[in-house]
């Protein structure tokens, strides 16, 4: 029984499906041509009595495989989820009946359209099977918090506060960090009037009393192997100890650090002691312990001073960083008030370009300062010259004047440069720089690469891979806390530049992330974008070449390799994408329910009209994550899309294998048009290389159509939005224009 | 006059805008600007104004307490309460410029011929003669305070409408004469002496 397959296809009539289709001559497609061997129909196949139909045949008639001739696959999943099947799905509604119009003379295209959809559901679901996990791992629930900072800190007790067990590791010989040293810091409450009253100490005591927390200090991490689920760590104190733990999942708050203000010498850092940064002030104003702030130079109360706003930040000049820390606005307004606190009458100036005051209480904050009159003045520094008194001159950018002004004290309101490990992938940047001046950068790169903080023993390298400026990559637009390396969530500044609520808020949905990795970890199932999906890769190993394609491409450094040199997949720390499935040139790598075979019997078993039919056909392969959604939109405004295209979704560009593009247009495939994400600098491809790495491949496609004598534009690959919902379409009918342009193909038999 | 302004610049030297908080009505707001520049875009004359209200807020702050004082900008302001209605700080800035211009008078400072504080010393004369506005006089007084040949001329330009509106009874000729004033016009005399009274010693307290 649990061998035999049993393939069973239901063919909905409502919305509309009924009126618009011949559904008994569906039903014969999907029996006679897609060999199901048996097919229903209802009018209505997600309601409760269409789903108790096709649950009952399950449980009584032992169907294995449903084929559901519906709506699109991104409709009704909660209906039509039966997990103890393989399951696809023919999009007869949004693919079909909405992208056409309701005429007589398109009545006989319309059916075409949607017999060749079911015949190409039934050909997947014939190749298919119910994906399962592998039981790599079980449930293990320590977490490992690898930074004692405020963002460590606060990820440590909210992951304990829910159950899990915490290992917290940090470097130096305290917990707390860079707001450790802090005199007071921005408010986080109501009425943001004034500096609010460090949160150390409070975490401190809190992580002491807590005993699901494992305290580590003056440690680091000399190698973490493993995956998610089942991650071994060596622990090494400073004085030679090291522990291994068994740890489930991983959160990097490895911070920042200060931009060094030596680069600065326009503002006399380094020649004068009365010129320091935002951070050195902290510690004066620590050192004043309640008492006036003192200048460096000769203990003297400091009666005037001046901030100077983006030292050496938001700047193109060499050494200066290019980007913003978003906060030092704030902490500037912070710091006067020290002064207005502490010195009494003293003259604050806070000398800026663009004052940015984010956050709720970001702009109540700025008034504060301005009620304590702290003075603002909008000009940009040129230059301070030391001295007793130091003398900063600058532009005012609202007289219109170069001017200066005399001051006991200077601070430089400098960034913040992310604490991550070296860039995996930095080697490769230097291999493939397109020129010299590239080449020097990513060489500066890969020589000034910082100690590794993770030292992950995992093929692509030790450390979290970076976006930009050393920042740790993840896609920001849809799930900001998965990095490249599934189960490690990098939080706090090390991910961007962010002010303390902001790393607190960010530690707290990292642990949350953390504790969910750990949990699908053990359940088999894919973290983000893929959530819950149990199927992963395997590979006949007969056929592989170890050609390391797959390993080297993986965008998540998922796949390691044994001694021998094949590929070890890691189920839990892979995504599902199938970006190795595309690699592969010898197509040995597979999931369950997708494979190189899934695609390629849907391709083979649309029925190619003959030439003088004069009906071409249009392969369209749209990511699933964007073009897929946009073309079900567009469906939804009732935008006409073209009868000769044949759209099948894929996991993600990246996992497209060639050999469906040569095997189409093999096929007699008129026009082959391929929808992936955005790529490259601001990429959107969910599986953030997918797109990349099917762009680089299909490069090459224009040597296929060369041996096979085919024009270039056949094959067209498209960057496409989820909110290009006129335009993917457009694209897809474009493609019909130049097939008609350049005429059918050679190919038909 | 100067006597006041030379004890001001003894006794706030370097803090103008703390002079401004001290002695200029509804000066404490001054500090609160944020330099959006919504107010100067606003204004109806604003191309009339040497300095638009945001420059005044940020000379203020940076001590040009003469260039403030003696400009002409604040004198250009006409009520329309444009850039109070904007003001994403709520900056009450008609207010404000009033304030400064009373100030710099106060002081001696306002620049020569400035026809708005020439025709509110006018107003200002014409009015405290009855306790209210003799309108009459009023135009005359503008009409002549450039001399008598220059007042003909003005007479003469206005003639149609002054001779309209004593058609339409909006003027009358025989308030040249005296004209009527309030019912108790030293109780009203009195009124005014006690409120620059109370200015004044607002302005020595120093407060």
């Amino acid at each position: 029984m649990a061998d035999e397959k049993k393939f069973a296809g239901y063919v909905c009539s409502g919305c509309g499906l009924g009126e618009r289709l011949d559904a008994g001559q569906l039903e014969t497609t999907a029996t006679r041509d897609g060999k199901m061997q048996s097919c229903k129909q209802h009018e209505m196949l997600c309601s409760a009595e269409g789903v108790q139909m096709i649950k009952d045949d399950i449980a009584n008639d032992g169907v294995t495989h449903v084929m559901i001739a519906a709506c699109s696959r991104r409709a009704k999943v909660e209906a039509f989820n039966f997990t103890d099947v393989a399951l696809t799905r023919a999009n007869l509604r949004e693919g079909v009946i909405w992208v056409r119009p309701d005429t007589d003379e398109n009545k006989e295209t319309t059916q075409e359209m949607a017999d060749d959809y079911i015949r190409m559901a039934c050909a997947e679901l014939k190749s298919m099977a119910k994906p399962s996990a592998s039981g790599e791992q079980s449930l293990n629930k320590n977490i490992l918090v690898v930074g004692g900072g405020i963002t460590g800190m606060t990820a440590a007790i909210e992951a304990a506060a829910a159950g899990y067990p915490v290992h917290l590791v940090e470097k130096s010989g305290t917990l707390g960090g860079a707001v450790g040293s802090y005199y007071k810091v921005i408010p986080t409450r109501s009425p943001y009037d004034a500096p609010a009253e460090n949160p150390i100490p409070a975490l401190r005591e809190a992580i002491e009393a807590d005993g699901n927390i494992t305290v580590h200090l003056n440690s680091t991490l000399t190698k973490t192997d493993g995956a998610p689920g089942r991650f071994s760590v060596d622990i090494a104190t400073e004085s030679g100890t090291t522990e291994t733990v068994s740890i489930g999942a991983i959160i990097q708050a490895s911070g920042w650090k200060p931009y060094d203000a030596n680069q600065l010498p326009e503002f006399a850092y380094g020649k004068s002691q009365d010129v320091v940064t935002n951070h050195e002030l902290e510690a004066l104003a620590v050192a004043a312990s309640g008492g006036p702030i003192k200048r460096p130079s000769d203990g003297k109360e400091v009666k005037s001073v001046c901030f100077i706003q983006n030292a050496g930040q938001c700047s193109d000049k060499d050494g200066h960083l290019t980007y913003f820390a978003g906060v030092t606005d704030l902490v500037s307004i912070k710091q006067a008030m020290y002064f207005k606190e502490l010195n009494g009458e003293c003259d604050t100036t806070i000398l800026f370009d663009n004052l940015r005051t984010p956050g709720a209480g970001g702009e109540d904050f700025y008034r504060a300062g301005q009620n304590a009159m702290v003075t603002f003045s909008k000009g940009i520094a040129s230059e301070v010259v030391p001295g007793d008194s130091l003398t900063v001159k600058f532009e005012d950018k609202i007289l219109n004047e170069q001017t200066e002004m005399a001051c006991d004290l200077v601070v430089l309101a400098t960034g913040m440069e992310p604490n991550s490990g070296p860039d995996p992938y930095a080697q490769l940047m230097v291999d493939e720089a397109e020129d010299e001046e590239e080449k020097a950068k990513a060489q500066a790169i890969l020589e000034n690469a910082p100690p590794s903080i993770l030292n992950l023993q995992y093929r692509q390298g030790t450390d979290l891979p970076h976006l930009k400026n050393g920042f740790t990559d993840s896609h920001f637009i849809c799930f900001p806390y998965e990095t490249r390396r599934t189960g490690i969530y990098s939080a706090g500044p090390v991910r961007r530049p962010m002010d303390i609520q902001q790393a607190r808020d960010d530690a707290t949905g990292a642990a949350l992330k953390a504790i969910q990795a750990a949990e699908n970890a053990s359940l088999g199932r894919a973290a983000h974008p893929r959530s819950g999906d149990l199927s992963f890769p395997s590979f006949r190993k007969e056929g592989c070449t170890q050609c390391k394609r797959c390993t080297v491409e993986c965008p998540f450094g998922a796949i390691n390799e044994d001694e021998e040199g094949y590929p070890m997949y890691n189920e839990s720390r892979c995504r599902r994408c199938g970006t190795c499935m595309g690699a592969c040139p010898v197509r040995v790598i597979s999931f369950e329910n997708y494979s190189v075979e899934t695609v390629n019997q849907q391709i083979k078993n649309v029925e190619i009209p003959e030439e003088w039919d004069e009906k071409p056909r249009i392969l369209v392969l749209a990511c699933e994550n964007d073009a897929y959604p946009a073309l079900d939109q567009a469906a939804q405004a009732g935008v006409e899309i073209n009868p000769w295209a044949r759209v099948i979704p894929v996991r993600c560009l990246g996992s497209v294998s060639l050999s469906w593009v040569t095997d189409a247009l093999n096929n007699g495939y008129d026009g082959i048009v391929m929808m992936g994400c955005r790529r490259d600098d601001d990429y959107q491809c969910h599986f953030v290389r997918g797109s990349a790495m099917a762009a680089e491949r299909m490069s090459k496609v224009g040597d296929t159509l060369d041996t096979l004598n085919l024009e270039p534009e056949r094959v067209i690959l498209h960057e496409v939005a989820i909110t290009d919902v006129e335009r993917a379409p457009q694209l897809i009918n474009d493609m019909a224009e130049t097939v008609e342009k350049i005429g059918l193909s050679p190919f038909k038999f | 006059m100067s006597d006041l302004n030379t004890a001001m610049i003894e006794k706030y030297r370097s803090s103008f805008l703390k002079e401004v908080e001290a002695n200029v009505e509804e000066g404490e707001w001054v500090k609160m600007c944020m330099q959006c520049g919504v107010c100067s875009g606003s204004c109806p004359l604003g191309k009339h104004w040497e300095h638009p209200p945001q420059e005044i807020f940020m000379m203020i702050r940076a001590g040009k307490r003469e260039d403030v004082l003696s400009s002409d900008s604040m004198w250009m302001c006409t009520s329309c309460y444009n850039c109070i209605a904007r003001c994403p700080r709520g900056l009450p800035i008609t207010h404000i410029m009033h304030g400064l211009a009373v100030y710099s008078k106060r002081l001696g400072l306002t620049p020569q011929k400035q026809p708005t504080a020439e025709f509110s010393q006018i107003f200002w004369d014409n009015l405290m003669k009855k306790g209210r506005v003799n309108e009459l006089k009023l135009g005359l007084s503008m009409y002549f305070k450039d001399g008598f040949g220059q007042g003909i001329k003005n007479a003469m330009a206005n003639q149609k409408l002054g001779q309209n509106m004593m058609k339409a009874k909006r003027m009358n000729a025989m308030e040249f004469f005296g004209g009527h004033s309030v019912k108790d016009l030293s109780g009203f005399q009195k009124i005014i002496k006690k409120a620059q009274e109370i200015e004044a010693g607002n302005i020595k307290e120093f407060k």
